[in-house]
């Protein structure tokens, strides 16, 4: 992944293979050798725990095909058959569904993880942008998957979300036709929403191979957001980070258990354990809940169209989150405005999410203009403006300097722990 | 370590900050639209990290679902041979097998082409009580006795906030039963002007209050082999249990095996957390 | 020591690419650290380590914990695993009725059991006397491969025909070389002849010409009545 290998092999079978495919030197340099700022925190454990999940759903998914059945009148049946007759087929099925959830869990926390240390600005944007793709096709994803066991929700989803794209002055209702391959959600959608949504997991792997290859050629970003300046900033990534990663992936697997053994609906919807019928809506449509904000945003603005571009600029507007903010310190630790504007943000996307899923009706509309609103001026002005006007804190010259200076006024118990550095 | 303890309290305290902003804002917005009162809270057998089904209860519901409800609602997902397996009602195979051979079920076509009716088999579906959603419809007012396969899963209430939190960490999963249970106890008379449209039951419990179906159950209409008493709050309660099991059949191995899993992680978890300890002892971080 | 094991390492850090000699030697310093990722180099590493005290108790946990993750991955491995066998509506799907009065006598009718083609053939006087002829030694599987009798029971006549009914005989109508579907009154035996590899039965379903190793198998099942047997 980083040009040259600096795996010696003694074998001379593995050097026979090194000398024609480097392979074990490439999984070397990128996951053993690798250099990783000492300093991060439990925070940076998330892209660690992404991949875990995404392989977690990709062998539980190709696992539930097996037993899966895309035809409307077989579907919610095979689903209900995989939950009732196949061999732990409830627990791949709840672990599918369950993930699916956590992986966005995950991939939030790994977002803002990454917009409060400035993960995102110079020289990282690219793999910024990567992150917003995966994020993107996650999105795709999850919808398509969702239609799948053809419950109420599974139906009404489809179509309120298809129908999103009929908005789109004259190629509207055209579009909307060839996405449902027929004049409703129907057989048709089923089978190619059942197709892409195998596909799209192994392009999300594609990118996020992208996604970790740019990471290692800009090297990670740490809670300091200064670039690692003498090999002392750094430690190998095995067995340093591998045991910081693992750890936190154990604790994440816990809090996913908690989910999966013992609330396994709690993040669906009672009605999509209701066959779909194409006749009767339910009375509260509500999208999975990782949409949620995006969902109140498209309600808040009283046109159609206007409130499809609103929902697509939301994301949108990630893309461009490395030219909108214009501050030269990186980390947000030392930017005391900017701390305290993304801690709303934060606050007002968990109030967008709570608004999506209330009735669009009276104080609910009103405060979700309000908080779209907000949401936009983050991005389109406050970001911009903090760079010009904030006076950020004194940054530390090096990660190693703001390590030991920590150590000394924290814990002075803890000297001898950091003995080695003060030898040095 | 310590670069994690600084940012945690940086971390959390806006989210504190915000979880209390909206728990005064909550009350104000939410508006609940209709005047359902919510079903109380049950307790269930089932319910909780170490729930299992009261096998006698579930017996009972079966019987209570077969004597009254299986006359209007299918459970097309439903098989005699699940009366048999472990985790539910677990009748013996012998009994499984009788309550199968006294339904006559739709086999075919034979050599002629023709559909014959044959006893049924462990393999069969439970039989619906209408060939179709119109002829169901059609036999009860315009209103579709919904399948039981998964109902006491399709249903549910609006906790509202910040109940729903919560229910995470009570691990509350019980709001179809709860709310099926209510439902089956809560026919009454319907109160000063109310108007209940013609073929409509009022019940205090339902969404709008007008449900089609007429109350189903009553005390004394199910015979108890067994001395429980025979009352409309226990037949409820029992064929709800019943319901449940046929919603979840692995509820049991489900809790069980998390069981298992929890402590494994656990345990695990803290393993590596004095691996990852000892890794990084000479590493100031 | 720790210190000069990180400095050794790199000269600009953000790259990816290492120094071979330094980085060769990094990690390795902290002793069981790399062991405990690695596994397979530990036992080396431990024999190193054994300056201090702390090292067996560190052995230890290095050792539980990658034990714990083996254990851990083993057990998450077998639902997937489970999941392949046959599911439980299948096993369920175990009867197939067949009712014989309708089957003339030197007739063979196929009926489906578990999604395979089961024969049913009504056989005649002379069909049964030529089965009856042949000698076990003659036959190229001597065992009678019935489901309802003892897995050594010799393929005698009498083994392969319908307990107290010589007349039917039923067989599952799957050629046991590959699985093709063997063509009924055909073949130099009088019984079935299997065009894709030209395996021949005689009369009492039993293997004569290769390349098919055994006889074909007698699926379980029982005479209801005198007119009606049930597979499975």
């Amino acid at each position: 992944m980083s040009g040259h290998s600096t795996f010696e092999p003694k074998h001379p079978a593995l050097k026979w293979f090194e000398s024609r495919l480097p392979l074990v030197g490439l999984i070397h340099s990128s996951f053993v050798a690798y250099p990783t700022p000492r300093n991060l925190n439990y925070w940076w454990t998330f892209g660690g725990i992404l991949s875990l999940m995404l392989v977690c759903q990709i062998v539980s998914g190709v696992v539930l095909a097996m037993h899966y059945t895309p035809h409307i009148t077989l579907a919610f049946d095979s689903v209900e058959h995989i939950m009732r007759d196949v061999s732990y087929g409830w627990l791949i099925r709840y672990i599918h569904a369950n993930g699916a959830s956590m992986f966005f869990i995950a991939v939030y926390i790994h977002m803002f993880r990454g917009l409060y240390y400035g993960s995102y600005k110079a020289p990282r944007e690219v793999l910024w942008i990567l992150g917003c793709i995966i994020y993107l096709l996650m999105m795709a994803t999850a919808f398509m998957g969702y239609v799948l066991p053809w419950g109420q929700m599974s139906f009404w989803g489809a179509t309120v979300i298809t129908n999103l794209f009929s908005a789109f002055p004259v190629v509207g209702p055209t579009i909307v036709e060839w996405l449902w391959g027929g004049f409703s959600v129907d057989n048709a959608t089923l089978n190619r929403f059942f197709s892409l949504h195998y596909l799209l997991p192994f392009m999300i792997a594609g990118v996020v191979v992208l996604h970790v290859w740019a990471l290692h050629v800009v090297g990670q970003n740490n809670p300091t957001g200064v670039e690692p300046k003498s090999p002392k900033d750094t430690v190998p990534f095995t067995p340093y980070a591998t045991i910081k990663d693992g750890f936190g992936m154990v604790c994440f697997l816990i809090f996913f258990a908690w989910f999966l053994f013992y609330i396994p609906n709690y993040l669906g919807h009672a009605d999509n354990y209701i066959p779909a019928n194409p006749l009767v809506t339910p009375a509260h449509i509500v999208p999975e809940w990782y949409y949620l904000p995006f969902y109140a945003m498209l309600r808040a603005v009283p046109d159609k169209l206007g409130g499809v571009l609103t929902m697509f600029g939301a994301i949108i507007v990630l893309f461009f989150v490395p030219w909108l903010d214009t501050s030269k310190v990186r980390s947000g630790v030392y930017r005391p405005l900017f701390k305290q504007f993304f801690w709303i943000w934060v606050v007002v996307c968990i109030g967008l999410g709570w608004l999506g899923s209330k009735p669009a009706e009276g104080g609910y509309v009103i405060a979700g203009r309000i908080l779209t609103i907000y949401y936009f001026a983050h991005f389109l002005i406050i970001l911009p403006l903090l760079g010009l006007f904030e006076k950020p804190k004194a940054v530390p010259a090096s990660i190693t300097e703001a390590v030991l200076g920590k150590n000394k006024g924290a814990a002075p118990a803890s000297a001898g722990v950091s003995a080695p550095q003060t030898k040095g | 370590m310590s670069t994690t303890m600084s940012f945690r309290s940086s971390l959390l305290r806006p989210l504190a900050v915000a979880a209390l902003a909206f728990g005064l804002a909550a009350p104000a917005l939410a508006a609940d639209g209709h005047g359902t009162p919510k079903p109380p809270r049950e307790e269930w057998s089932f319910a909780g990290p170490f729930g299992t089904f009261d096998q006698a209860q579930v017996q009972r519901g079966f019987q209570v679902f077969k004597e009254v409800c299986a006359s209007c609602h299918a459970a097309h997902l439903f098989s005699f041979r699940n009366l048999a397996q472990p985790g539910g009602p677990s009748f013996s195979e012998a009994q499984a097998k009788a309550v199968a051979e006294s339904y006559q079920v739709q086999d075919g076509p034979n050599d002629a082409g023709d559909m014959f009716d044959r006893p049924g088999r462990l393999s069969d579906r439970w039989p619906s009580p209408f060939p179709n959603e119109q002829a169901a419809r059609a036999s009860n007012g315009g209103a579709y006795p919904p399948d039981f396969s998964t109902l006491a899963k399709a249903r549910t209430y609006e906790v509202g906030f910040p109940g729903f939190l919560i229910d995470i960490f009570t691990q509350y999963q019980e709001n179809g039963v709860d709310y099926i249970h209510a439902l089956l106890v809560g026919y009454e008379e319907p109160p000063e002007g109310f108007a209940l449209p013609e073929g409509a039951h009022y019940n205090k419990y339902f969404p709008g209050h007008a449900i089609k179906m007429p109350q189903p159950l009553s005390d004394g209409q199910v015979t108890y082999t067994d001395g429980t008493p025979e009352t409309l709050d226990q037949y409820s309660r029992d064929v709800t249990a019943f319901m449940m099991w046929m919603a979840e059949p692995h509820l049991e191995a489900r809790k069980r095996i998390g069981f298992q899993v929890m402590i494994f992680l656990i345990i695990f978890a803290g393993l590596l957390y004095f691996t990852k300890k000892k890794v990084w002892k000479s590493v100031g971080h | 020591m720790q210190l000069e094991a990180i400095e050794g390492r790199v000269d600009r850090v953000p790259r990816g690419r290492l120094p071979v000699s330094r980085e060769r030697s990094t990690p390795r310093r902290d002793g069981l650290a790399e062991a405990a990722v690695t596994g397979s180099r530990g036992k080396e590493t431990i024999v190193a380590a054994t300056e201090t005290a702390g090292t067996t108790r560190r052995d230890f946990l290095y050792i539980a914990t990658g034990a714990m993750g083996a254990v851990g991955a083993a057990a998450l491995v077998w639902p997937f695993v489970s999941q392949l066998q046959p599911d439980a509506s299948v096993l369920a799907m175990s009867t197939t009725e067949v009712d014989l009065t309708s089957i003339a006598e030197g007739q063979m009718v196929t009926v489906k059991w578990r999604g395979k083609p089961v024969f049913v053939w009504n056989r005649t006087e002379k069909d049964i006397a030529e089965a009856k002829e042949t000698q076990l030694s003659a036959l190229l599987d001597p065992i009678a491969r019935n489901a309802n009798l003892a897995a050594d029971a010799p393929a005698t006549d009498e083994n392969r025909a319908g307990e107290g009914h010589e007349k039917w005989l039923v067989v599952i109508g799957i050629c046991t070389h590959l699985g093709c579907v063997p063509i009924g009154h055909s073949g130099e035996y009088d019984g079935w002849f299997c065009p894709c590899h030209g395996s021949e039965y005689d009369t009492a379903g039993r293997v004569r010409r290769g390349p098919a190793p055994t006889n074909l198998d007698i699926p379980p099942y029982q005479f209801v009545s005198d007119t009606k047997i049930s597979i499975g």
